[in-house]
C-alpha cells in the first residue's frame, strides 16, 4: 500500500530531497555543480531503468545504448548539420524512443536472464555501429558539439535548467508507474500468466513500459548531450548501461526515486576515490559484489523495509 | 596513491628550492604552479598512460621539481581511456584543483573531448601525445598546442618518400580504424601517389582486432612491394606476431607508423618484430649522444628503454618550462605563457637537435627512418637508417593550399590517380 | 576484394575452435548452475597470464596450460564457494554479482601484471608456418583446431559415457530429482563450476599464444562467448560447438565481406536468434 498512495512521510522526503537539490548548488563550488548535473541526468537513466526492472520484472542491459543514441543524434544535428540544438534534443528523444520501440519488438518475448543478455546484444549492436560507421558518427573519436547554448554556458544557470527538465520527467514518471497501467506492470511483474488469462494484452503492455523507459532514457541521453558537448563509443558502451542499473539497484529497484540516491551514491564515490586511487573498477566492482550479497533492495529498499518492519 | 607520493616528493624539492632561490619567487605570482596531468592509468593502454606519466615525472625530478624558480605541484588524473572519464577529470583539474596548465592524455579522442572543453575557457592544454592533425591545423584552437607532438600524417610522409627511393612501386596498406590510423595511411598513400607509386589495396579492421589472419590472407595474395601497417598497443604486437606466423615475414616488406615498433610494443616481442622499418622523430637507438645520455638516465630510472610516451611527456614538460623561463614563471598569464611557449625553440630536447614550432602550433623535426634491430644488450630497438631533415607537418605543400583539401578519412586518403 | 577462399575458411575454423574451447566451460555453467558467469572472460585472461608466467619460467607451454586450468579452476572454487553461495537461487543477482567479480579481477590483473601486452611462448615445433595446399598455414593455429576437437570428444565422453557426466546431464534437466534420488548435487555443481572455469583458463593459456594478453582481452572474449552461447542455446555442448562455428566464420565474413557492420553480422542473427528462439538453437526448457 504504502508505495502507491504516497504516504506523508514519504512526500515529505520526497519534498525535502528536491528542496536540497535545488538549494544547495547555490552555496557549491562550480565543479560540485557540474557533478550535481550529472547526478541528476544519471538519475533519470536510472529511473528508466527501474521502469523496466522494478515494474516490469524485466532487467534491461541497453539502456545507456539508448541515452546513447540520443546523444548522438543531438551532438551530429547541432554541431555537424548545424542545427539548433533544441530541435536536436527533440530529436534525439525521438531517435531513442524508436530505437527502444525496435528493440522491444525483439525483446519481450524473452524475460529472467534472458531478457538481460538479448538487452546487453542489442546495447553491443548500437554501440558497433557508432564504433564503425565512421563517416557519420566519427567512429572512436567521436562528434565535437556544439550543443549547449551561450546563455547556458555558466554551470549555475545549466544546473537549473536540467533541474527544472528532470523534475518534469521525474513527476511524469511516477504518474506513470502508479497509474493503472503501471498497476498492470507491477501484475505482470508478479505473475504473467495471472495477467494473460485475466484478459491482459502483456505483450503490449511490455512493449509501451519498454518504449517508454527508452523515451526517459532518450530525454536524459539528449541533456547528457548539453552536459558535455561531445559523444563518442564510449557513451554508448556497455559500461554505461552497467552504471545506470548499478544506480537503480543501489537506490532500490521498484522505488524509481531511489535512483536519485543511487546516482548521487555512485558519483559521489567515484569523485571521492578518484582522488586517492586509480583502483575505481574495482571500487565498483566491490560495491556490486557487496550491494548483490547484503543489500540486494538498496538502500531506499532498505529504509522502507525497515519502516515497514516496525509497523507491523 | 603515486599522485601523493609524488605531491610528497614535489612539495619537499620545492621546499629546497624556495630556500635556495627566494630572489626568484618574490618576483612572481606566489605559490606553486599547479599542472594537470591526465593520462590513461586504466582500460586499454594503461602501461602507455604509465609511461607518460613517468616520463613527465622524470624531468621535474631531474629539474628540482621546479619551473622557472617556482615549485611545481602535478595533479595526476586517469582519464581511463574514455573521452567522458577525460572531460571530467579535466573540469575537476581545471574547476577545482585550480590548475595552471593542462597536459598529456594519449588516444585522440580522450585529448579532442578535453580541446573542445578548453575551447570554451582558455585554459593552456598542452598534448605532447595527441596527434589528431586538424587540431593544429583546419580546427586549431589557439590554447591548444603540440608541445613536442607531432601531427598522425606527418612521418608517414618521408617514410613513402624513402619507400619510392627503395624501388617499391606497389603497396598496400592495413590500418586500425579511426581518425589516427586514417591520418597516417593518408600521409603515406598521398606522398607514395603522388612520387608514381601505386596504392593496390586498403584494409581498415577496428581497434582490438585480436585476429589478423582474414586481412593477411588478402594481403599475402595482392602482389605488392610493400606493406604499410599502421597499428597501435596490443593490435600491433599481435599484428606483427600474425604477419610473422603467417610467412609473410621475409616475403613482403613491412613498413609503418612509427606507434608500431614503439618500445611499449616491441619491449616485450621477439625477433617477429626485427626489420621493420618506420618513420619517426625519435629513435631511442639513435647514436647521438644527447640521445643516448637522455636514455641511459631512463634505464636507470625505470629499467627499460624509454618509449613514445615517456620521451613525449619528458620534452613537453621541458618546453613549457624553458618558456616559462622567459617570462620570469608568470605562467598565470596564459596570452603570455601560449606566446613564450609558442616562440621557443627548444635546444636541449633528447632529440640532439633544436626544434620550434610551426606557425600553427605543431613542432618541425628531423625525421628518422628507423628499423628496429638488436642492441648491444641483445634488446630491440629503433635504429635510425636515414634522416629527413626539417619535416613539418605540412611535408612540402604549402599549409594554405594543403588545408584545402578535405581532412584524411576513409574516403578521402589523398590517393593521386595516375 | 579477394572473396572467402580455403584461407579464410581455415581461419574461421581456427577462431570458432579457441571459441569452442572457452565458450563450453560458460556453456556448463550456464546450463547446470543457471549461472550466467560475466566474470568468465576474466577467468580466461588470468588463465592466460597464469600460462605466461608459468611457460616463461618453465619453458614448457605444457605447464603453462596446466596452471592456467589449476589456477583458474581454484578461482572457480574460490568464487563458487566464497561469494556465490550467498546468493543461490537469485539468477539476477548472481549475474551481477558475477558482473562484480569480473571487474575486479580485470583490474587487479592490471595492478600485478601491467597494461603491457604479453604473448604466452608457444612451443617451438608449433611455431612458424605449414605449406600445404598451395598455402602456408600457421601451425599454431592448426594446433588450437585439434585441440578444439579434442576437447569436444573428451567434454563429449565425459558427460555421455560417464557417472558423473549422466548426472550433470541430469542435472540440467531436471536437478529435484537429482536431489531426491539422495545425490549430493551441490557437489557436482561445484564441480561443473570448476571444470567449466578450467576450461575458460585452458581457453586463456590458448588464446594467450595468438590473440595475446592485454587489459580488455576479457571482456572481448566474453563478448564472443555469450555470443556463441545464445545461438548455441544452455547447457548444450552441440549448440556451443555450432555456435562457435557460426560466431567464428561470421567474425571472418564479417571482418571480410563488410567491413562496417562487422558487430552487426555478429550480433544480429543472435538477437534474431534469440528473439524468435530465445532457448537458443539447442537449448530446452527446464
Amino acid at each position: 500500500m504504502s508505495t502507491d498512495a504516497m504516504p506523508r512521510l514519504a512526500l515529505a522526503a520526497v519534498l525535502l530531497g528536491a528542496l536540497a537539490f535545488a538549494l544547495v548548488p547555490l552555496i557549491l563550488p562550480t565543479y560540485q555543480v557540474s557533478i550535481l548535473t550529472e547526478v541528476l541526468i544519471y538519475a533519470v537513466l536510472a529511473m528508466s531503468v527501474d521502469v523496466l526492472a522494478g515494474y516490469t520484472g524485466r532487467t534491461p542491459l541497453c539502456l545507456g545504448a539508448v541515452f546513447g543514441v540520443s546523444t548522438y543524434v543531438t551532438v551530429y544535428y547541432s554541431s555537424t548539420f548545424g542545427g539548433s540544438p533544441y530541435v536536436g534534443m527533440a530529436l534525439g528523444v525521438l531517435a531513442a524512443t524508436v530505437i527502444a520501440a525496435l528493440f522491444a519488438l525483439l525483446a519481450i518475448r524473452t524475460s529472467g536472464v534472458y531478457f538481460l543478455l538479448l538487452t546487453l546484444a542489442l546495447g553491443m549492436i548500437v554501440w558497433g555501429i557508432c564504433l564503425r560507421w565512421t563517416s557519420i558518427t566519427g567512429g572512436e573519436n567521436g562528434i565535437r558539439g556544439n550543443v549547449r547554448p551561450a546563455e547556458l554556458a555558466a554551470h549555475l544557470p545549466f544546473y537549473y535548467v536540467v533541474f527544472v527538465a528532470v523534475a518534469v520527467v521525474t513527476f511524469v514518471m511516477w504518474r506513470f508507474v502508479h497509474s493503472p497501467f503501471g498497476l498492470t506492470l507491477r501484475g505482470i511483474r508478479d505473475s504473467e500468466s495471472r495477467m494473460r488469462a485475466l484478459g491482459y494484452n502483456v505483450s503490449l503492455h511490455m512493449f509501451i513500459a519498454f518504449t517508454v523507459a527508452g523515451l526517459f532514457s532518450g530525454i536524459a541521453g539528449a541533456l547528457y548531450a548539453m552536459f558535455n558537448d561531445f559523444v563518442s563509443p564510449s557513451t554508448v558502451a556497455l559500461t554505461q548501461s552497467v552504471e545506470g542499473l548499478l544506480m537503480a539497484i543501489t537506490g532500490g529497484i521498484g522505488t524509481l526515486f531511489g535512483s536519485f540516491i543511487g546516482a548521487l551514491a555512485i558519483i559521489g564515490l567515484e569523485n571521492a576515490v578518484s582522488l586517492y586511487t586509480e583502483r575505481w573498477q574495482t571500487v565498483l566492482g566491490v560495491a556490486f559484489i557487496v550491494i548483490m550479497i547484503f543489500a540486494p533492495e538498496g538502500i531506499l529498499g532498505g529504509i522502507k523495509t525497515l519502516l515497514a518492519r516496525k509497523r507491523g | 596513491m603515486d599522485r601523493r607520493t609524488f605531491l610528497k616528493t614535489g612539495v619537499a624539492l620545492a621546499a629546497v628550492g624556495a630556500v635556495a632561490k627566494p630572489y626568484i619567487a618574490r618576483a612572481q605570482a606566489s605559490g606553486p604552479i599547479k599542472i594537470g596531468m591526465m593520462a590513461p592509468l586504466t582500460g586499454v593502454v594503461a602501461a602507455g598512460g604509465r609511461e607518460m606519466v613517468d616520463g613527465f615525472n622524470m624531468y621535474w625530478d631531474e629539474h628540482g621539481g621546479e619551473m622557472a624558480g617556482r615549485k611545481v605541484e602535478i595533479i595526476v588524473e586517469d582519464d581511463g581511456a574514455n573521452p567522458d572519464m577525460a572531460l571530467q577529470k579535466a573540469r575537476r583539474l581545471v574547476e577545482q584543483a585550480g590548475v595552471s596548465m593542462l597536459f598529456g592524455n594519449l588516444l585522440a579522442n580522450t585529448g579532442l573531448a578535453v580541446a573542445n572543453y578548453v575551447k570554451g575557457n582558455g585554459m593552456p592544454y598542452f598534448i605532447p601525445i595527441i596527434a589528431a592533425d586538424d587540431l593544429t591545423q583546419r580546427n586549431r584552437i589557439k590554447n591548444v598546442v603540440r608541445v613536442a607532438g607531432y601531427t598522425g600524417s606527418q612521418f608517414p610522409r618521408p617514410l613513402a618518400d624513402w619507400c619510392l627511393k627503395q624501388g617499391y612501386k606497389k603497396a598496400a596498406t592495413i590500418s586500425q580504424d579511426y581518425t589516427f590510423g586514417q591520418e597516417q595511411c593518408g600521409g603515406f598513400c598521398q606522398t607514395f601517389t603522388e612520387g608514381g607509386g601505386q596504392i593496390v589495396s586498403q584494409f581498415w579492421h577496428p581497434l582490438n582486432t585480436s585476429d589478423f589472419s582474414p586481412y593477411l590472407g588478402q594481403l599475402a595474395n595482392l602482389g605488392v612491394d610493400v606493406i604499410f601497417a599502421m597499428e597501435t598497443g596490443a593490435d600491433a604486437t599481435r599484428f606483427m606476431q600474425q604477419y610473422s606466423n603467417f610467412g609473410l615475414k621475409g616475403q613482403i616488406p613491412l613498413v609503418g607508423a612509427m606507434n608500431m615498433t614503439d618500445q611499449s610494443v616491441i619491449r616485450t616481442m621477439g625477433s617477429e618484430a626485427e626489420g621493420i622499418i618506420v618513420a619517426a622523430h625519435f629513435a631511442e637507438g639513435s647514436p647521438d649522444p644527447v640521445t643516448q645520455k637522455f636514455v641511459a638516465a631512463h634505464v636507470k630510472k625505470f629499467n627499460k628503454l624509454p618509449s613514445l610516451y615517456g620521451f613525449s611527456m619528458y620534452s613537453g614538460a621541458m618546453w613549457v618550462d624553458e618558456a616559462a623561463k622567459t617570462i620570469k614563471g608568470n605562467v598565470e598569464d596564459r596570452d603570455t605563457l601560449l606566446s613564450a611557449v609558442s616562440k621557443t625553440e627548444l635546444t636541449g630536447s633528447p632529440l640532439g637537435q633544436t626544434v620550434k614550432l610551426d606557425a600553427f602550433g605543431n613542432p618541425i623535426y628531423d625525421v628518422h627512418i628507423r628499423k628496429v634491430v638488436k642492441n648491444a644488450d641483445g634488446k630491440l630497438w629503433n635504429a635510425p637508417i636515414a634522416t629527413y631533415p626539417q619535416v613539418s607537418q605540412f611535408w612540402k605543400y604549402n599549409p594554405e593550399t594543403y588545408m584545402k583539401q578535405p581532412p584524411y578519412s576513409r574516403d578521402f586518403q589523398g590517393i593521386k590517380k595516375s | 576484394m579477394s572473396g572467402l577462399n580455403a584461407f579464410q575458411l581455415l581461419n574461421g575454423l581456427t577462431f570458432a575452435a579457441l571459441l569452442f574451447i572457452v565458450a563450453s566451460g560458460f556453456t556448463l555453467i550456464f546450463g547446470l548452475l543457471r549461472i550466467v558467469n560475466l566474470a568468465h572472460g576474466a577467468l580466461y585472461l588470468l588463465g592466460g597470464y597464469a600460462a605466461y608466467a608459468t611457460a616463461s619460467a618453465s619453458g614448457s607451454f605444457l605447464a603453462g596450460m596446466l596452471a592456467a586450468m589449476l589456477a583458474v579452476a581454484v578461482m572457480g572454487l574460490v568464487l563458487d564457494q566464497g561469494l556465490l553461495r550467498f546468493v543461490r537461487g537469485h539468477e539476477l543477482r548472481q549475474v551481477l554479482l558475477t558482473l562484480g567479480v569480473g571487474l575486479v579481477l580485470n583490474d587487479m590483473m592490471l595492478v600485478v601484471f601491467g597494461g603491457d601486452t604479453y604473448t604466452v611462448p608457444a612451443p617451438e615445433f608449433l611455431r612458424g608456418a605449414l605449406r600445404f595446399a598451395g598455402m602456408f598455414y600457421p601451425k599454431y593455429r592448426l594446433f588450437v583446431l585439434v585441440l578444439g576437437i579434442v576437447i569436444f570428444i573428451l567434454l563429449w565422453l565425459l558427460l555421455n559415457r560417464t557417472r558423473l557426466g549422466a548426472l550433470i546431464r541430469a542435472g540440467v534437466d531436471d536437478p529435484e530429482t537429482i536431489e531426491a534420488m539422495g545425490i549430493n548435487i551441490r557437489r557436482i555443481f561445484l564441480l561443473t563450476f570448476m571444470l567449466g572455469a578450467a576450461l575458460a583458463g585452458l581457453g586463456g593459456a590458448v588464446g594467450g599464444a595468438f590473440l595475446t594478453l592485454y587489459p580488455s582481452a576479457d571482456a572481448e572474449i566474453l563478448v564472443f562467448s555469450l555470443a556463441v552461447v545464445i545461438i548455441g542455446g544452455r547447457g548444450s555442448l552441440v549448440g556451443a560447438a555450432v555456435g562457435a562455428l557460426m560466431v567464428g566464420m561470421l567474425n571472418t565474413v564479417g571482418q571480410v565481406m563488410f567491413p562496417e557492420f562487422a558487430y552487426f553480422v555478429i550480433f544480429g542473427p543472435m538477437a534474431a536468434i534469440l528473439a524468435f528462439r530465445p532457448l537458443g538453437l539447442f537449448g530446452r526448457t527446464a
